[in-house]
């Protein structure tokens, strides 16, 4: 039985409250509900947290950051071709702090998910990022970036117009900012479209995303040929928040109601304001120069590597 | 006095011991020997067979229709830098397997033997037409040249070298993308990479990148087109998503040069498409534009 599969039975119970009303049945019904939630909820397997980072009703970034910043200024275009709409960015302040805001927009429907191209953004999405974080450097303002993306796009014109050349912009010019950067990975964060706004000083997940190199299906189609085994793949792959932190790749987790971000939207948001906020507080410290050297820092010691040290093994040093 | 030059004769065992792969002098041994197996192979353009051993002769270009053939590293190096000139850098690193993916290891086993490289990049010191540079070549014959923790490490050090020489730097990649068997953390060495280049950048000193079949997905998202200027080979795979994955997204048929070097240099994100042939003197002539005078 998988995570959606749990969410409907408690979603029968629910439906079943609301028909009777009220009396000893429900109450004894509400107990039901909570035990199975306690029980059955909190150890999730990797496919489940896949299936909760992609699900209908999981909040979109637009979604935090209305709540976090309620007179955020959207702006659009990358001055060069058109206005990507699955990449939203912006200026909006949050507790007297103006941030630049740069988010993956998934849709709540098909006809929205259409138009912000279910959150795969073409070379235009990554450009206007780009412009907004040197406009950010330029104000010296600090910068959140929000993750929700399958990947970018793969597509004819996206190939036209650079999509590669794009993202190798991007994580070159998130490298060299001089201002603190947060990343938040609120859904899916995949490949090179999710670590194209990833480049930060503190990189941040909540308890059900996921943030990996491709997606499941296409691990398994690639390994064992068969796309059925995505379970199995996601297991393999080390893709949730719990296994990042493991790895140091992420350097927070943001936990969850029960059951995912869904059930409880409120609560997610502001833990995640209060996350980001307590870390901003911390970055707001260092210096331009800091801030640098510590995302580089940071970044330089991605690897799961050993060298023969030849000239460590004992002995004499000449 | 004794004692010292057993310590030292015992480090030297222990060195040799850990050079599985080889020692010094196969280096310039496996630049002879690197004959392909078969004598004969059919030339994937025009479909004509082709002798091997004079396709080499003629610089891994067929001698039909120009196509031009997969390079080795090593005959890559052979071919660009001056004769005695090149020194390995960065060499003896291993990945630790991060997902303990099964098979994983003995495969990489299998492809250093067949390949005598110990990872899909080698750079070192070299010079082309005596002006020195740093030269970094990936391989596409080592589990499709793609990009893990090692490759992204060397690359990095090779950048690093770079800077602590202040040397140009020139990069021949071929790769299928981002290794996937080591997962989040090749995709990390996208950002790496990419944050070396902008600190090589930043010292002012050159960077060349060529582009070789096939050239896609992670590599082509970070250093491989974040040089300052951009050279192709003919007839080269170049993009960020595999021809099949866009094909299978879209449901229509792609056009016939799609994500060909020429493609891209048509829609402005390559400097040049060279011919093989043409390709020492480009690099010298651009050395020498670039040549520090201080």
């Amino acid at each position: 039985m998988d995570i959606l599969a749990k969410e409907r039975k408690v979603k029968d119970l629910e439906k079943k409250i609301s028909e009777l009303g009220s009396g000893e049945a429900v109450k004894r019904l509400r107990i039901e509900i909570r035990n199975f939630k306690i029980k059955e909820m909190t150890k999730l397997t990797a496919w489940d947290r896949v299936l909760l980072a992609r699900h209908q009703l999981r909040p979109t970034a637009l979604e935090f950051i209305n709540y976090m910043s309620p007179d955020f200024i959207e702006l659009h275009g990358d001055r060069l071709f058109r206005d990507d709409k699955s990449i939203v960015g912006g200026i909006g302040s949050i507790d007297g702090n103006v941030f630049t805001i740069i988010a993956h927009q998934k849709g709540k429907n098909l006809e929205d998910n259409l138009e912000r191209n279910f959150a795969m953004p073409h070379p235009e999405g990554y450009r206007k990022a780009l412009r907004l974080m040197k406009q950010a450097e330029k104000f010296r303002r600090p910068i959140i970036t929000i993750i929700d993306t399958p990947g970018a796009y793969p597509g004819i014109g996206a190939e036209e117009r650079g999509q590669g050349h794009a993202i190798a912009q991007n994580l070159f010019a998130m490298s060299e900012l001089t201002v603190p950067v947060i990343a938040v990975v609120i859904g899916e964060g995949g490949s090179g479209g999710a670590l194209a706004l990833g480049v930060a000083n503190k990189v941040m997940m909540l308890e059900n995303a996921i943030y990996s190199i491709l997606s499941p299906e296409g691990y398994a189609t690639i390994l064992w040929k068969d796309a059925s085994l995505a379970p199995k793949a996601a297991e393999a792959m080390k893709l949730t928040s719990y296994d990042l932190e493991e790895f140091s790749i992420i350097d927070k987790i943001i936990k969850e109601p029960l059951g995912g971000a869904h059930f409880d939207k409120e609560q997610t948001f502001f833990d995640t304001k209060k996350a980001i906020m307590d870390e901003y507080y911390k970055l707001r410290r260092l210096s331009g120069t800091e801030l640098h050297y510590q995302r580089n820092n940071k970044i330089r010691n991605f690897g799961f590597l050993q060298r023969f040290n030849y000239d460590n093994l004992g002995g004499i040093k000449r | 006095m004794n004692s010292i030059s057993k310590t030292l004769n015992k480090r030297k065992n222990l060195k040799n011991n850990l050079k599985i792969i080889r020692n010094e002098s196969s280096f310039i041994k496996a630049q002879k020997m690197d004959v392909p197996k078969g004598l004969y192979e059919k030339c994937p353009k025009c479909n004509r067979t082709v002798n091997m051993k004079s396709n080499i002769e003629n610089d891994y270009i067929c001698k039909h229709c120009g196509n031009h053939f997969r390079m080795r590293a090593i005959d890559r190096i052979k071919y660009i830098v001056d004769e005695d000139t090149f020194v390995e850098k960065g060499f003896g690193y291993i990945t630790l397997n991060p997902l303990f993916q099964d098979g994983y290891e003995e495969k990489l086993a299998k492809y250093k033997k067949a390949t005598n490289l110990d990872e899909a990049y080698i750079y070192g010191f070299g010079q082309i037409h005596g002006k020195p540079c740093v030269i970094g070549v990936m391989d596409s014959y080592f589990l499709m040249g793609s990009m893990g923790s090692v490759v992204g490490e060397k690359v990095t050090r090779s950048f690093e070298y770079a800077i602590y020489k202040k040397l140009p730097i020139i990069i021949f990649t071929a790769s299928g993308g981002a290794r996937m068997q080591e997962g989040i953390f090749s995709l990390m060495q996208m950002a790496k990479t990419s944050a070396a280049v902008a600190k090589h950048n930043k010292m002012g000193l050159l960077y060349i990148s060529v582009l070789t079949h096939p050239t896609t997905g992670g590599v082509t998202a970070s250093f491989a087109t974040l040089s300052d200027i951009i050279l192709a080979e003919p007839h080269a795979l170049i993009g960020f998503a595999g021809p099949r994955v866009i094909q299978q997204t879209i449901n229509q048929k792609l056009p016939d040069d799609f994500q060909t070097s020429e493609f891209l240099q048509e829609k402005g994100f390559i400097d040049k498409v060279i011919h093989r042939k043409d390709l020492k003197q480009t690099l010298s002539k651009l050395l020498a534009f670039h040549r520090r005078r201080f």
